[in-house]
């Protein structure tokens, strides 16, 4: 297991189906360890009554059937499949009207899916999902993506009530790869899971739904923000220190022809912050230098 | 879909599984894969049989240097050079390496025979071009590998006959201590073609990088590019090509870091933004007004 574990830190993120349905067939004693330690692609179906896309992962499953968060029907028909208490429902209801709207202001697109289940500990759990198609022919507004691929898996375990407040534990997965594609640079593919947790304890006062909301929030913000910063900035370290030297110098030599030309000429400086920080070829600062100089400056 | 799992797949479809996952490895990374393969698989024959057919592949398509045993050198595994399954050539010091693809090393050297070798009038060309690259790449790459094979035509004797020669430089960087592998592979296609008097040149790059502190994220990123220039003596083809090899991969290079700066704001807005089109962290308390305006949507007939 711990192999198998170790395997899918390194295999490439868009292979992870492959990878998983490799394993599974391996090793089918641990298919039930696998497939909850193992965070997989998600898919997606759409409920018959309602005609809205609902997402499918463990939680919603029962046999080879998944419950729709819209009409709470199990596709295809199940006799005896498990129900979240009316109560329950009642929030998981709620809890997709509200997340709908959230994936909507942060995704612009993509489809979101909230499951709910009482656990054995008087708490309950709360299973948030979201599917994006951030490629041309998907949901990207701005086209940009040949392909691009998000998932987001975030699992909140609720506490009983005592006195007040619950304890919330926030586990969130997000798994995504998008590829850029064009003739001067070629393709360009980032592929990528991070999983990360969040405890809490709230008020329930607040409500549930606010107080996981809120986490969620938080925690994939930060997600988004390392996988931005920190992963793909490791990955752009990596690259871009192979073939230094011959870049840098030819820069530096035209940087400081530009540079000395604009001493000369008794050119103001407003710009010379920006050129420290990016890597500009000579012809380029010229440029700017003559933007600078007819604006306002 | 049950059924399939509890069914015990056959050996062929193990030692197949095993295969995709070592070819699959990031780079540097292939002994560990194997391991973990190993573990899993819990049969040394199908890991064995797995290997052999998968090592040899992976070393060959990552371009993998190993150095020579008495450290004169190393030789880069290509199928440029390859003499048979084990042995190597290497153009810069004539010699053969026999290698070990499961272990990476290399166990012995003996010297090339006279028909591993290309004429002298292919080796003039060859070998300007070798001299020429390996000083650029010693000054671009901080720690790359580069070798100029004969992969077509080494039996041409003088002017008026065809050949090709093959440039392959690669950079490796692994530091699995600080949780990060990269490669860097070019492969440079030059062919002379006499009665154009042209050289025309094909590139591949291929670039690749993993990271993986809680997490696993890896860079997959491949450009081709295409130029030409005319046959002239051999020591200014050499300049010539070189320069063309230095031009194309620092434009590269430079694409490689716009694609990257293009990530925050454009490319992976996509996905997901930063903060929601409302530019303020999402209402979690005030949640009732879209029940509120969900009914009024629902009166006035908008939306579904």
């Amino acid at each position: 297991m711990d192999a198998a574990l170790g395997l899918m830190r390194r295999i490439p993120p868009k292979h992870i189906d492959t990878a998983l349905s490799a394993l599974l067939s391996l090793l089918p004693h641990h298919s039930s360890d696998l497939l909850s330690q193992v965070d997989q692609p998600l898919q997606v179906l759409s409920d018959i009554e309602t005609g809205k896309e609902f997402i499918l992962c463990e939680y919603n499953r029962d046999a080879d059937s998944y419950r729709s968060p819209w009409s709470n029907k199990y596709h295809p028909p199940l006799e005896d499949g498990p129900y979240p208490s009316s109560d329950l429902r009642k929030l998981e209801i709620e809890a997709n009207d509200v997340f709908a709207v959230y994936c909507d202001q942060y995704y612009e697109g993509g489809f979101s899916s909230v499951y709910m289940w009482e656990d054995e500990n008087e708490g309950f759990v709360a299973c948030f999902l979201i599917k994006k198609d951030g490629s041309k022919s998907g949901h990207g507004r701005r086209g940009y993506l040949q392909e691009g691929a998000w998932d987001a898996i975030h699992v909140v375990e609720v506490g009983p009530d005592e006195n007040g407040t619950s304890h919330y534990c926030l586990t969130s997965t997000v798994m995504l790869s998008l590829t850029t594609n064009n003739e001067s640079s070629g393709s360009f593919n980032l592929s990528g899971s991070i999983r990360r947790q969040m405890t809490m304890d709230l008020a329930v006062a607040e409500g549930h739904l606010q107080n996981m909301g809120k986490m969620i929030e938080e925690l994939e913000g930060k997600l988004r923000n390392s996988l931005e910063q920190v992963y793909f900035g490791k990955t752009k370290e990596m690259t871009c220190c192979f073939l230094v030297c011959c870049n840098t110098s030819d820069v530096l030599i035209e940087f400081w022809n530009a540079f000395l030309i604009c001493i000369v000429l008794g050119i103001k400086r407003p710009w010379i912050h920006e050129l420290r920080l990016s890597s500009r070829t000579g012809a380029e600062i010229l440029e700017l230098y003559k933007l600078t100089s007819n604006g306002p400056t | 879909m049950a059924d399939e799992e509890e069914t015990e797949i056959s050996v062929e479809q193990k030692i197949e599984i095993a295969k995709w996952f070592l070819l699959n490895s990031p780079p540097g990374e292939i002994q560990y894969v194997a391991k973990d393969v190993k573990a899993i698989l819990g049969d040394d024959n199908v890991y064995q049989t797995a290997a052999l057919d998968a090592f040899p592949l992976y070393n060959k398509a990552h371009l993998f240097s190993l150095q020579f045993p008495n450290r004169s050198g190393d030789v880069l595994i290509t199928s440029f050079g390859e003499i048979n399954a084990n042995e190597y050539l290497d153009p810069r010091t004539a010699q053969v390496a026999k290698v070990d693809h499961v272990k990476q090393v290399c166990k012995e050297v003996r010297p090339a025979s006279d028909e591993e070798l290309p004429s002298s009038y292919v080796e003039e060309y060859r070998c300007a071009v070798e001299a020429e690259l390996s000083r650029y790449v010693g000054e671009a790459y901080p720690k790359g590998v580069c070798s100029v094979f004969c992969t077509s035509g080494k039996d041409v004797e003088d002017a008026g006959s065809d050949f090709t020669l093959v440039v392959v430089i690669s950079a490796a960087r692994h530091s699995p201590q600080n949780f990060c592998n990269g490669s860097w592979r070019s492969i440079w296609t030059i062919e002379f073609k006499d009665d154009l008097q042209v050289v025309e040149v094909t590139g591949k790059v291929q670039v690749g990088a993993h990271y993986f502190e809680e997490g696993n994220v890896q860079l997959d990123a491949k450009h081709e590019c295409k130029d030409s220039t005319i046959i002239q003596a051999a020591d200014d083809c050499a300049i010539s090509l070189t320069n063309i090899i230095r031009h194309h991969e620092t434009e590269y290079l430079t694409s490689l870091q716009a694609s990257y700066s293009n990530l925050p704001d454009t490319t992976f807005k996509d996905l997901r933004r930063k903060l929601p089109v409302t530019r303020t962290l999402f209402p979690w308390h005030n949640t009732a007004q879209f029940a509120l305006t969900k009914d009024i949507n629902k009166e006035l007939g908008i939306g579904k």
